[in-house]
């Protein structure tokens, strides 16, 4: 007779090479399950107090808290199927959260009748484009099409409707919105190209690094949400010095140190106790604090622009829609600035010259 | 055929339109309606018809100008799809009342999309309304008269466009009204009016 279902040792490779062409090992594994853990433990306990006010808690930030919980929930579970089914649903999972993002920004920000065409071409060629250039790992055109060609493109082709009414305050909007939205989030999945090297602690020499590339897109993601936490966190508790009243009244200076400092600390110990990324230990915490810095900038700015454009959430703009900028914004700031900096230490050196050898190939010269 | 293809028009315009609909103080249901609507868009009719629920998008005709749901093959099949009852703006007279072939077409069953402000304002100000309501309001007193205010549709796909922009819009349907016992002409057609700027501030004071 024989069995509906191989044994479980056949099984085995089957699984290895799953593992070997997904974008999770072990490690990662561990990293992902434990921070939907903590988010599913949180989502539940905002769940609790919600039916159930504590009589000594803020109706308001039980509010606040659950709405953040319930949107990292979502992205963290998203990420994590596509992280199962590889690289390119990654890609496209960012692609879908930019658009989205994009969409509501346009949607907030006024224009006119000559920008139509414009925009159109923004939201259905530059967007698309840039995420096929990352899933393509064309790092020398992914980080100038948007820059560059779409900076120039946007006021030629918005000067040709001939209605100059505002101009300048138009192209500067949907060319920052383009920037924000989509150049520098696609930024976070192309952490997952990059061929870097390590610093060995014990010989000080650098080697390759063997690990999966989700680890330090996983490090990236959960820095910029332990941040964010912290930055509430301690503007609630500690919070004395507003950095700014007319832009958010409660994000104070306190917030940010403390926020910084403490994602530090969460980067050096997720380093030390499952080494995911490539970073040395201290070099983990100053890139977390980095992070932590941009993160706090990018929610700063986004507020400063709903202040300007006088509404409070991107999501209550167009009634019912979850606000998918207001959970991003940090995200945003912080991607390419990771990204570069990852990249400027840790890149591997021959991969340059590794890429020109297989470009001219066989080429006589 | 019919059955694939109406889905997934409907889904593309609730794609591109990114429309959310509230029912303020209503709720959908498969009784005669006349929804009326400010008008900004060529895809309000589509939008509209497209955000109601499944059951009631069967039963449901907008009622479109033939002049540009006639032109070329693309708009002929699109409407073909979603049942709409064409118009010829030009030739309205009163042995070919629009009113009366509305009526006839509706029969005990369906709803009606109307647009009484008969053609798009390109400044976004809203126009007086048409007559045609209230005739039609007067032969058939048993119509729910559906207010409805679109909000930035007119962005997606402005005047004179053929490829939309996806950003977001908002479709706000409100309380039904009827034609008062002894009401006039102008008086129901200005109260029709008032409903719709009334859902309109109620949903900037919202934000």
């Amino acid at each position: 007779m024989l069995p509906l279902i191989p044994p479980l040792p056949s099984l085995l490779p089957l699984l290895q090479s799953w593992f070997d062409t997904s974008l999770l090992d072990g490690k990662t594994l561990i990293l992902l399950v434990a921070i939907l853990l903590v988010l599913g433990v949180c989502w539940i306990g905002s769940r609790l107090l919600r039916r159930q006010p504590a009589a000594n808690l803020d109706a308001a930030i039980i509010r606040t808290f659950d709405n953040r919980v319930s949107a990292w929930l979502t992205i963290c579970l998203l990420l994590a199927v596509t992280m199962l089914f590889g690289r390119i649903f990654t890609v496209l999972f960012f692609f879908f959260v930019s658009f989205w993002a994009l969409r509501e920004f346009i949607t907030m920000t006024p224009t006119r009748r000559g920008d139509h065409r414009t925009l159109f071409w923004v939201f259905f060629l530059f967007t698309p484009l840039q995420y096929v250039m990352v899933a393509f790992d064309w790092y020398q055109l992914y980080t100038i099409v948007i820059p560059v060609y779409a900076s120039l493109f946007i006021p030629g082709r918005i000067a040709m409707t001939g209605d100059t009414k505002r101009f300048l305050e138009r192209i500067a909007k949907i060319q920052f919105g383009l920037l924000i939205c989509v150049y520098a989030l696609s930024h976070a999945p192309a952490l997952l190209y990059l061929k870097l090297q390590r610093l060995n602690m014990t010989s000080y020499e650098w080697e390759e690094w063997n690990g999966k590339p989700a680890g330090i897109l996983l490090f990236f993601v959960i820095m910029v949400q332990v941040s964010d936490t912290l930055h509430f966190a301690w503007d609630r508790l500690f919070g004395k010095h507003v950095i700014a009243p007319t832009v958010n009244s409660t994000r104070t200076w306190e917030g940010i140190i403390g926020a910084a400092v403490g994602t530090a600390i969460a980067g050096m110990l997720i380093q030390l106790l499952l080494p995911v990324t490539p970073f040395t230990w201290y070099g983990a915490g100053i890139m977390a604090a980095l992070i932590s810095v941009m993160a706090s900038s990018g929610s700063m700015t986004m507020s400063a622009i709903k202040r300007d454009r006088g509404v409070k959430d991107y999501g209550t703009l167009v009634q019912g829609h979850a606000g998918v900028l207001d959970r991003i914004d940090s995200v945003c700031f912080a991607a390419p600035i990771f990204f570069h900096v990852t990249r400027f230490f840790l890149e591997r050196p021959e991969t340059a010259s590794e890429m020109a050898r297989q470009l001219t190939g066989n080429l006589p010269f | 055929m019919k059955s694939i293809s109406v889905p997934v028009l409907a889904g593309l315009a609730k794609f591109f339109s990114g429309a959310t609909v509230r029912w303020v103080g209503c709720e959908p249901d498969s009784c005669q309606r006349v929804y009326f609507a400010n008008h900004t868009s060529h895809l309000d009719a589509l939008v509209l018809w497209a955000s109601l629920p499944k059951q009631l998008r069967a039963i449901t005709r907008p009622v479109a100008a033939k002049d540009y749901w006639d032109g070329g093959p693309v708009r002929r099949y699109v409407s073909s799809l979603f049942n709409v009852i064409l118009i010829d703006r030009k030739q309205v007279k009163a042995h070919n009342s629009p009113i009366d072939m509305m009526i006839r077409e509706i029969g005990t069953r369906d709803s009606l999309i109307v647009f009484p402000e008969g053609s798009r304002n390109p400044t976004g100000e809203m126009r007086d309304f048409k007559s045609g309501m209230y005739y039609l309001a007067k032969k058939r007193p048993d119509l729910e008269f559906m207010p409805v205010y679109i909000d930035n549709l007119n962005r997606v796909m402005p005047k004179g466009e053929f490829l939309p922009v996806p950003l977001l819009s908002c479709i706000t349907i409100g309380p039904p009204i009827w034609l008062e016992t002894g009401e006039r002409k102008h008086q129901f057609l200005s109260r029709a009016r008032a409903e719709i700027i009334k859902l309109k501030e109620q949903d900037s004071n919202e934000v």
